[in-house]
């Protein structure tokens, strides 16, 4: 078990009236809420900071922690002292809403039901007592064919479970998963029964599989619409041409109209990910100039600079 | 798969009211059915809500506050997407 430093994890010196202490929990708690975090470790600072403010909120649990605290380090292997609680009076205030069952087991063995701060609180598994088990959240890889067509793809998942001996193993667990056509990225696929098992005879929970698109060679998705870069040859592009585009439904035949340049962004309507309107792909142009590599090539640029005279960076001249 | 008005207040902890009050909120939409007895709901749905839950817990936010922040949220998911879709789009040659 190693010690923590509540006081660090507060980001407040020893001395922190209870206002300051109240004021960075508010502030931490909005910084890494699981919700609203996009930081890696956001949940596991999430519980440290609200472990910390369980403690450093109450009176009493501050007392006998600031009693216990000289001398030691943070992460450094802990054991409490056996007489470390005694000389304080426990109103039984206990605890205050917050899921302690999600705390270190350092403040668990200092301040758990087990404990004098436990108080009144009952223990889980009394009897007559059932929990549902708790949902699962995952995320799945889907290609944008999948969503397109709609499919059902098998996945593994590594789910930590405890076993018969209340030890902690890894099971692999294979699930057969529909992939609603239109589907679209952040969206979920629940899976009823497939969370944590419940206890004293509960439900299991759900799981919640949230979708992402594989990084795919050619299409990028937004929302419904799908997004391809088109590269086209300068004379396609003073010409115009008519080119074969690539689309999650089949080859389609588009029209490039002459003086088409780079950027230009060109609509096939209806031609993203269903729904209900569907999705649009957007071809995005691209000009791509071959390299003069011979003689002939060569000398075919310089007559296209003589012949053409053409300045592309004419509005510069009003900035100079 | 859908949810029923029940099974989804079992979900997330929560009694008829408040679910109730997030439909108010605009927070929450039945998928399907006219009455409380027919509705269904989306898993979107269900996770909106349970998100909704935890940060009125969590963060001593009132509905109306949750139903912004999920907005807000949104939004900012949406954009990161769009944002990585427009930079594939862009840079994927130049980054070879």
């Amino acid at each position: 078990m190693k010690f923590k430093d509540y006081y660090k994890i507060m980001g407040v010196p020893e001395d922190a009236s209870q206002e300051d202490i109240k004021r960075a929990y508010r502030k931490l708690a909005r910084r890494y809420h699981p919700d609203v975090s996009k930081e890696a470790d956001a949940e596991e600072r999430f519980k440290e900071v609200n472990e910390a403010y369980e403690v450093l909120k109450d009176p009493e649990k501050r007392a006998a922690y600031d009693k216990l605290r000289g001398g030691w380090q943070p992460g450094e292997e802990f054991t409490p002292p056996p007489d470390w609680d005694t000389g304080f009076e426990f109103s039984g205030g206990g605890f205050t809403g917050v899921d302690a069952t999600q705390f270190s087991d350092f403040f668990e063995t200092l301040f758990g039901a087990a404990s004098p701060f436990g108080g009144q609180r009952g223990r889980r598994g009394a009897h007559g007592f059932s929990v549902r088990g708790a949902d699962r959240h995952a995320q799945i890889l889907i290609d944008p064919e999948d969503s397109y067509r709609g499919t059902t793809r098998v996945i593994t998942l590594e789910i930590p479970e405890y076993d018969d001996h209340g030890r902690l193993v890894r099971r692999s667990h294979k699930l057969k998963v529909r992939i609603p056509r239109g589907i679209t990225q952040g969206q979920h696929i629940r899976l009823a029964g497939q969370g944590a098992p419940g206890m004293g005879g509960g439900s299991r929970g759900d799981l919640y599989l949230e979708v992402r698109f594989r990084p795919h060679p050619v299409y990028r998705i937004d929302g419904r619409d799908v997004y391809i870069n088109l590269p086209i040859t300068p004379w396609e592009s003073a010409l115009g041409a008519q080119i074969k585009v690539p689309t999650l439904g089949g080859w389609v035949d588009m029209k490039i109209p002459p003086g088409t340049q780079t950027g230009t962004r060109l609509r096939l309507k209806g031609r993203g990910l269903p729904g209900q309107p569907p999705g649009d792909q957007y071809v995005v142009v691209q000009i791509v100039t071959p390299e003069a590599r011979t003689e002939e090539a060569r000398r075919l640029y310089k007559r296209m600079a003589q012949e053409l005279g053409y300045n592309p960076r004419r509005e510069w001249e009003k900035v100079a | 798969m859908s949810l029923t008005f029940k099974e989804l207040s079992r979900q997330i902890g929560v009694e008829a009211e408040q679910i109730l009050a997030m439909i108010d909120e605009g927070i929450l939409e039945p998928a399907t059915g006219s009455h409380m007895t027919t509705w269904r709901f989306s898993a979107d749905s269900a996770c909106r809500a349970a998100t909704a839950v935890r940060l009125q817990q969590d963060l001593r936010i009132n509905l109306a506050g949750a139903a912004l922040a999920l907005e807000l949220l949104d939004e900012i998911s949406s954009l990161r997407d769009r944002v990585q879709a427009l930079e594939q789009l862009l840079f994927k040659d130049w980054e070879g």
